[in-house]
Formats: C-alpha cells, structure tokens, sequence
C-alpha cells in the first residue's frame, strides 16, 4: 500500500492538480503535497498524489557506499574484509 | 550454476539492466565478506518484502544474515476488530469505499468483497478523494471511506477530509484506522525475543516523516537503521550499510534513499496531517495495543468522523482460528512455519491478511519461495 510510482509531469494543470505519466501510461494527479510542481519534474505518486520531487542524482551517502561495496566486492576471498 | 549467475539470469530479465545485476552481484559478494557472524534484520515495509523476492534477492544473501518481515503492510497490522467494526457498518447500507488490497480480508462476517457479491455496496476506489465524487454522485446516501495506512497515505484521506469540509460535503465520513509506524518499530526494537540487529526503514514513510522519527533505533535502541528504497540495488545497499555498521559495532540512521527521502521529510504532507489527525492509541495486529499508534480526525473534522456518526467502537478482534499473521508480521515465524500456509491459506482461499496482500509476506512466500522449490528461508 506504500507504493509508490516515479511519474514525469507532463502538464501543470492549475494549482494542486497535474498530468503526469509513468511510460506510455499518462493520469492526473494532485500536487498538493509538493512544492512548485513544474513541467519535467520526476515525482513519486502515491494513491494519486505526488508526494515527493526525486532528485535528478543519488545521493553522496549512496554513492560513497556503492564505492565501499565495490571495494569489498574486489577484495581476494579468504582473506576477510577490510572494513574501515 | 552459480547462485551469483541465477540470479544475474533472473536480474537482467527483471531489470534489464547490466549495471544493476552487476551491482547486486558485487553487493552480494561484499556481504559474505562483512557478517562473519549471524545477525537478523528486519525489513519493515511490505512493499520491500515483495521487491526482495521478486528480484531474488534471498537467495543471494550469505547463510548469517536473516531476513525478517516486519509491520509494514497497512493490511496486515490492520486488527481483526477493525475489520469487523468495517463490515459491519455495511449492515447500516452504507457505500463503503477502500483500497484494493482490503477487499478480500477476511472478517467475522466475510470480506468487503464477499459482501459486495451478496449485494452490499463496497466499492475499490484508488485515490482517497475518488469519494468526493462518490458521495456527490449519491447525495441521499451516507458514503464512509475505510481510512487504512501508514504516513505515506493518511495525507491522502487528510486532503479528502479538508475538501469535504469546505465543499460541505454532509453524506461523507472517514473510518481511520490509520496508523504510525515508529512506535511499532519501537515495540519490536526493545523486544528480547526477536534479537534484531537493525532495520531496514520504510522509504515511502520516510519520504513523509524525514529521518527524525526513526533516529531512537540507532541512539537509544543501538540498532543500525538505514533508509531504503525499493529497487534491488537500494535493498541490497541499505543490508550493507547495516551489515558494515553491525561489523563495526556501530548504529547510526543511514538513507540510502537520497533521491526521494529529505531528512526533514514532506512537511506539507505533515502540516496536513497535523491539522486533520491527532494521535490516539491504536490496536495492531500481532502487537496489541500501542500508545500514541493511531490517528483519529480532530474535534474541527469530528462531523465527518464514521466512528462517531455510526456510534462505533471496535474491540481487539480474534484472528482466525489458526492464522498465524500476527506472528509473521513481527518477525517470529516465517510463513511456512503457520500450520495453515499453503494449504488452509492461500491467496485463492486466505485464511488471514498477510495471504491477501500484495504486500503481505505470507502471499509474497507462496508466490515467489515456493514456486522456486527453495528450501532456505531464514
């Protein structure tokens, strides 16, 4: 029930309202609970409401951890991880 | 065939995506070098429990690291009473809208969709503000939205009820059974039979609560809790982040869900509920009562309030004879450790919630666990 789907805004339609499509799927939805909605914007859609802007990149957090993954992934076996 | 190639096979057909399954393969293999010893984690939301399994995720994980349900399915911790109080306001001949997944959850007296088929008028609707137009449609019938879900949806049922109120709308009440998923969480972390190592936190609810509300887990509880989205490649990080941080004998509040989780949260999403909703005590499936669980519609929305219009007061309900959802969804039994899974339990025929749900962990272990013969699941 938490789901939610990434949606591009394809049309601002006034205020709280929006077209939006997820691929060839487009729907109206409310834009209340976002600020400053705008053409293009990537959002999560939650039972019909956009309920967050994503951001265009991943986070530093998520990169530096996907960095610290791979090291411990290229690590040799049997030698144990080198955890910093 | 290697558990690494199976499950790349079955990523690229999933994602197709050769970055991803190249992720998930080297984030499986740095977790086999960090746990050199058992620990558990609890995956809360019920939308991850169904991504883990439909990306397969399970069988990449090394042998130590136990993967849990927890709470985070809205149908699931939904109480037997609750539901019972819901079907029977279908009695008075009210229209009854809800979600999907609440259809087929069995009460005392069936289910919304049992009843729909004896003639009563429960209707799916999938965005709460669709009863504006029903209770617009049918003006000389009183129409009651059954409110379930976490803080990802009660925003959704908050803006129902502001519309409602300044558009006078009289035929129209909201059954919130809403509920909040910290203290759920803070339940289970203190609980000493569940031994948890850390949690795997709810993205969609943090998208709306921000990283506050879950930061006593790591500094109170000494549990790792990191925020995870719902892609393969975010669960597989958010178990590394705990992984390492368990190896270091730390806890902190991690996100690996940058992209859509603010640390302060939506605080929009949050005023709306703070001026529709006020806590209340709450009954959960599996964990009884809890304080401060639920939210009820404050004293200015009290006219659009079901429970006082139909006079309503649910009681803790009894599961069904033999259902162990309780259990399941707190992480002490796996699904097909319940006496009734598979046989007296099946998504064609559910015996409980966590069947009925997509995002139940009993309906995602039949479809994906069994189906793949898989004999380990813990």
């Amino acid at each position: 029930m938490c789901l939610a789907v990434p949606h591009v805004i394809t049309e601002v339609l006034g205020e709280n309202r929006a077209i939006a499509a997820a691929g060839a799927v487009a729907t109206e939805i409310r834009t209340d609970l976002v600020n400053s909605p705008a053409l293009g914007d990537v959002v999560l859609v939650h039972a019909g409401f956009a309920i967050e802007k994503l951001a265009p990149s991943e986070s530093e957090e998520l990169l530096g951890l996907w960095e610290e993954i791979r090291r411990l992934a290229g690590e040799p076996q049997g030698h144990g991880a080198r955890i910093k | 065939m290697g558990g690494d190639q199976k499950v790349g096979r079955r990523a690229a057909r999933t994602w197709g995506s050769n970055k991803m399954t190249s992720f998930v393969a080297e984030a499986s293999r740095a977790l086999r070098r960090i746990i050199s010893s058992p620990i558990s984690v609890m995956e809360v939301c019920g939308t991850h429990t169904v991504s883990i399994f439909r990306s397969g995720i399970r069988s990449l994980l090394p042998p130590e690291l136990r993967l849990v349900s927890g709470p985070g399915c809205p149908v699931c911790v939904t109480d037997q009473g609750e539901i019972d109080c819901a079907l029977s306001l279908l009695d008075s001949g009210v229209v009854l809208a809800a979600y999907g997944d609440m259809f087929r959850v069995p009460g005392k007296s069936g289910s919304l969709a049992s009843r729909r088929e004896m003639g009563f008028d429960a209707r799916v609707v999938t965005s709460a503000l669709d009863l504006i137009e029903i209770a617009l449609e049918s003006p000389s019938r009183e129409v009651v939205f059954l409110a379930v879900g976490f803080e990802t949806t009660a925003p959704a049922t908050a803006a129902l009820l502001l519309e409602a109120s300044q558009r006078r709308i009289h035929n129209l009440s909201v059954l919130s059974f809403h509920k909040c998923t910290p203290p759920a969480l803070a339940a289970l972390s203190s609980d000493p039979e569940l031994k948890l190592s850390g949690f795997l936190l709810p993205g969609h609810v943090s998208v709306i609560l921000g990283h506050e509300p879950f930061r006593f887990l790591a500094d109170d509880g000494g549990l790792p809790a990191v925020i995870a989205g719902f892609d393969p490649e975010q669960i597989m990080a958010g178990l590394v982040e705990i992984a390492l941080q368990h190896q270091r004998g730390e806890a902190r509040l991690g996100s690996v869900y940058g992209r859509a989780v603010r640390p302060g949260g939506n605080d929009k999403a949050r005023s709306l509920m703070d001026r529709v909703f006020v806590r209340r005590d709450s009954c959960w499936r599996g964990l009884g009562p809890l304080a401060d669980s639920g939210m009820a519609l404050r004293e200015e929305y009290s006219e659009f309030d079901a429970e006082r219009r139909f006079s309503l007061a649910p009681v803790r309900g009894t599961p069904p004879h033999g259902c162990k959802c309780g259990e399941v969804l707190t992480g002490r039994i796996f699904p097909p450790e319940c006496a009734l899974f598979g046989t007296g339990c099946t998504p064609a025929s559910p015996a409980g919630p966590c069947m009925v749900s997509a995002e139940g962990a009993c309906g995602a272990f039949f479809r994906f666990y069994r189906r793949n013969g898989g004999s380990r699941c813990v």
